[in-house]
């Protein structure tokens, strides 16, 4: 176990000193739009579009059981989940808005910083679930409620257990560049992933790029989604993960899997995965329903309970097994620096590994 | 020639065949040249602004070269690769009483139905260093866990491997199809003045074999090239790109479209002059071999090495065919992809998955349906007229047409959607969202084989027949409809099946080109690969041979249509 040095409120509260100054850099405006309650003509709406068209970047089969308990809730809605690495989603959005083609109605990015380049586009509709408005603390929310936290996790180290002993395994960044490791971890890419993309910058921040030059002399598989590394792990490709979601090593540890996660001690890159709804939403009704329903405490709880991630939602409980979130040491996040430093990072990232 | 002497006769009655033809013009240019101009155009400009900035960092970038390299040894070994095997797997086949002959070339159809990116999938499956199933199967075999594996798929001689294994089907059926053709007479005439069965074989056979051999060297060559799935599955994991993966890596956000554009240029003039080559190397020979009257081939009787034969062709099948579908098979019902299938670990969950759960199944299968029909009915109708035109010289400027038909082979699907993503998302065609963009893509990728094929074809029926039906007084189109193509019909529906696969198989341009409303199943399998969901994809994958075996098979049991083919084969 790591001892923790700084306490997820600090890092909480830094994070929201760092966004007053940087991501919301017109607090004075209006107040917040009001919170938008589900009534029976948004449901009566909804029912009418019949379907909604969610982008995302959570893991596949996760996503779809997200949108099957959302259609089970509200039947006679269809939702239909297109699913890529947050920087293709948002790749693919710009090429669609760019030719004026408006398919997606609601988004979940795990680049923070999307949001931030959707909303400062004018594209997203302010949009505030009951719930965000009434329990989300204010570092989880956009003050002009265009976006909110659906989900918050970590990208961690992990290993799989039946090829590393648990005293030989890492427990830092640091060790993974041991020469024992060489040929032997696996490691996801910032071109295609957010979450590593947003991992990327702040190791880089915290670690030095230096770190990554060493790390690539390790012989590294590279892949490209997040939520690729603990599936290779647990297949027992490779013995090790040097990033990848947290939530992904949960779910498989918990079906019986070998693998076991490791929170470094130099912190975990905290990654953050806005909800977003677009403003020319062709269900926009939809879309609404679904922005509300993935916030109240029922969805919050599922992506708990089934996804492993972390939920923002003070009703919410943590499973047990898992190191609770308060215990967990992250690094910094800071979305407007990611944004800000996208296109150096890939390009940096490529030059050190070569694709 | 006669035609001449007799067309004056003629031209009083109406004859559609030049509208036809300028029509047929026209279309190839929509489909290649628009695309086309627009990537020139990019690649020479940086904003709007004229400049050679881009191939200046083309030729100097380190980042390009590699990949530029990498390339060309990933193309030629593919090629010599391919035509050392499937020359004599087809010559077995086509022209040996080896037994099975028939299964033997269903199965490689199937290696030619399985799309590339699919193989390499289930290559990972099999023979990724650690958890590969034949390394398992390694490590156990020497009792030593610890052992280094026999295979690793991600480096550059895995991905030749696996790009070979599912190009040389191409080669293959050209070859097969070639020998097929060869008159028998031909061959007896070589028996009767007492040339042995090898003598046969070199002095005859295969010189006639020769240019179908030298095409399908040239199309492997081009495949091995242009491919991007296996790449992007195999060589990124590795910490490699060849030039596809490299231009895909720079439709990343914010997308270098000029520098991608330029990128894919050098694949263009390379592929220009292969086909220059082709041309100086075939083009003074003829090699018109169906006439008027034509014996059945003539079988070599193998003896005892007919066994032997057998167990050749079935060692190279192993390899794209019966090796990775039993791994995707025990991926879609296992727990863990590459856990063999036991009691203990035996789940229907994969498929519950992806028929029940998977809310993209449905749409991204009928859109695949849809385009794959619609391409291989227009492609095979455009690829008939052109190879038509281009055999028999019948317009003046048969020439740029054949080069129109055959110049997007040398561009990466990859490629061309972006071009055609420039061109058809600004009035007056507005295409981009719609099922349309991705019909125009396929057909113009497919294009160049079909052409290929269909022009072969022609070039071994004997004009004479069609000349004989035109003194009759028949146009040209007639003659087309009534001589040339009831003679042609395996290779047309050949080309239609081609097509079809090759749709169903297309995934560089589609990647491009999709919306999340005209996603097709290529796509749906690349994003489920990028995260690693192995059991969803063998399902998926196994759905997709399944759909396209059906349309083989039906399009071939169609009454007097497909007929003769089978019974050939």
């Amino acid at each position: 176990m790591s001892k923790r040095s700084l306490s997820r409120r600090d890092v909480l509260k830094a994070s929201t000193a760092l966004a007053a100054t940087t991501v919301f850099a017109s607090p004075l405006r209006a107040a917040a739009p009001p919170a938008e309650p589900v009534t029976p003509a948004l449901i009566e709406a909804a029912r009418k579009e019949g379907k909604v068209v969610w982008y995302t970047s959570v893991d596949l089969p996760l996503a779809e059981k997200i949108a099957k308990s959302f259609e089970a809730e509200y039947p006679g809605i269809a939702a239909r989940v297109e699913r890529a690495g947050a920087e293709r989603v948002f790749q693919r959005i710009g090429q669609e808005y760019a030719s004026n083609i408006h398919a997606v109605d609601i988004v979940n990015s795990s680049d923070a910083a999307h949001a931030i380049v959707w909303k400062r586009d004018g594209l997203l509709l302010a949009h505030v679930p009951e719930d965000v408005a009434k329990f989300y603390p204010a570092e989880h929310k956009d003050p002009d409620g265009t976006f909110a936290s659906f989900r918050v996790w970590v990208s961690i180290i992990a290993y799989n257990s039946s090829l590393v002993k648990a005293e030989d395994a890492p427990k830092s960044f640091a060790d993974l560049l041991d020469p024992k490791w060489v040929g032997k971890i696996v490691k996801a890419h910032p071109g295609y992933s957010g979450t590593i993309m947003t991992a990327t910058y702040q190791m880089a921040r915290d670690l030095g790029w230096e770190y990554f030059e060493k790390l690539a002399k390790q012989r590294i598989m590279q892949v490209q989604s997040s939520a690729d590394p603990p599936k290779k792990l647990a297949l027992g490709e490779r013995a090790v993960m040097a990033d990848g979601n947290e939530y992904n090593i949960f779910q498989l540890k918990e079906s019986g899997q070998p693998v076991e996660p490791v929170y470094a001690t130099e912190g975990s890159p905290l990654i953050v995965g806005p909800n977003a709804v677009f403003k020319a939403a062709p269900n926009p009704n939809a879309a609404k329903l679904l922005n509300s329903y993935m916030f109240s405490p029922e969805a919050q709880q599922l992506i708990i309970d089934v996804g492993g991630l972390r939920s923002m939602h003070p009703q919410t409980k943590e499973k047990p097994g898992r190191r609770p979130w308060s215990e967990v040491k992250t690094m910094k996040d800071d979305a407007a620096a990611v944004e800000k430093m996208s296109e150096e990072i890939k390009a940096r990232y490529q030059k050190i590994f070569k694709v | 020639m006669t035609v001449t002497a007799v067309a004056p006769a003629r031209r009083a009655r109406l004859d559609l065949s030049w509208p036809v033809l300028i029509g047929f013009a026209l279309i190839l240019c929509a489909l290649i040249v628009l695309p086309m101009s627009w990537l020139v155009y990019f690649s020479v400009t940086d904003k709007g602004h004229f400049t050679l900035a881009n191939f200046v960092k083309l030729a100097t970038d380190p980042t390009f070269i590699d990949p530029l390299v990498t390339t060309v040894i990933l193309a030629t070994s593919s090629a010599v690769i391919c035509c050392a095997v499937a020359a004599p797997m087809g010559w077995l086949i086509a022209r040996t009483d080896m037994p099975l002959r028939r299964t033997i070339r269903a199965l490689v159809t199937a290696s030619f139905v399985t799309p590339p990116f699919l193989g390499a999938i289930a290559w990972e499956l099999l023979a990724a260093p650690n958890s590969g199933l034949l390394n398992q199967a390694w490590r156990a075999l020497l009792r030593d866990p610890q052992a280094e594996p026999l295979f690793d798929i991600y480096t550059l001689p895995g991905l030749i491997f696996v790009v070979s294994c599912y190009t040389f089907p191409y080669v293959f059926v050209l070859v097969a199809n070639a020998l097929d053709r060869i008159p028998g007479d031909l061959e007896d005439a070589s028996s009767i003045l007492g040339g042995r069965t090898w003598t046969t074989a070199r002095r005859v056979t295969i010189p006639l074999a020769l240019p179908a051999l030298l095409a399908g060297a040239l199309v492997a060559f081009l495949q091995a090239m242009t491919l991007f799935g296996s790449p992007a599955i195999l060589a990124i994991p590795a910490g490699f790109h060849t030039m596809t993966t490299k231009i895909w890596s720079l439709f990343q956000y914010p997308p270098k479209l000029e520098l991608a554009a330029a990128a894919s240029l050098p694949l263009l003039v390379l592929t220009v002059l292969l086909l220059r080559a082709e041309h100086m190397i075939l083009g003074r020979r003829s090699y018109a071999l169906v006439g008027g009257r034509q014996s059945d081939p003539r079988l070599v009787r193998l003896g005892a090495w007919k066994w032997a034969a057998l167990g050749f062709a079935f060692l190279v099948l192993l390899n794209p065919v019966f090796l990775p579908y039993g791994a995707l098979l025990n991926a879609a019902f296992s727990r863990v992809a590459t856990q063999i299938v036991s009691f203990g670990n035996f789940t229907l969950r994969n498929i519950e998955f992806v028929f029940f759960e998977l809310s993209a199944t449905k749409l991204a299968v009928r859109n695949t349906l849809i385009l794959g029909v619609s391409s291989a009915t227009v492609g095979t109708l455009i690829a008939v007229v052109i190879s038509y035109v281009t055999a028999r010289k019948a317009i003046a400027g048969w020439r740029a047409l054949a080069f129109l038909a055959t110049a997007p082979i040398a561009v990466p699907g990859i490629v061309l959607g972006v071009g055609l993503f420039l061109s058809y998302t600004r009035p007056p065609f507005v295409l981009y969202g719609t099922l349309w963009i991705l019909l125009v893509a396929f057909v113009t990728i497919a294009l160049p084989a079909a052409y290929q094929q269909l022009q072969a074809a022609f070039r071994s029926v004997s004009v004479d027949l069609e000349e004989a039906s035109r003194i009759l007084g028949a146009t040209r189109l007639q003659a087309l409809a009534h001589i040339t193509a009831p003679l042609l019909r395996t290779s047309v529906i050949a080309t239609w099946c081609f097509i079809f696969v090759g749709v169903i198989r297309e995934l560089s341009a589609a990647i491009i080109l999709f919306t999340s409303e005209t996603k097709v199943i290529s796509v749906l399998i690349f994003d489920l690969n990028e995260s690693g969901d192995l059991g969803a994809i063998a399902v998926l994958g196994l759905i997709m041979l399944v759909i396209t075996f059906a349309v083989v098979i039906a399009i071939n049991r169609i009454p007097g249509f497909g007929a003769i083919r089978l019974r050939n084969a």
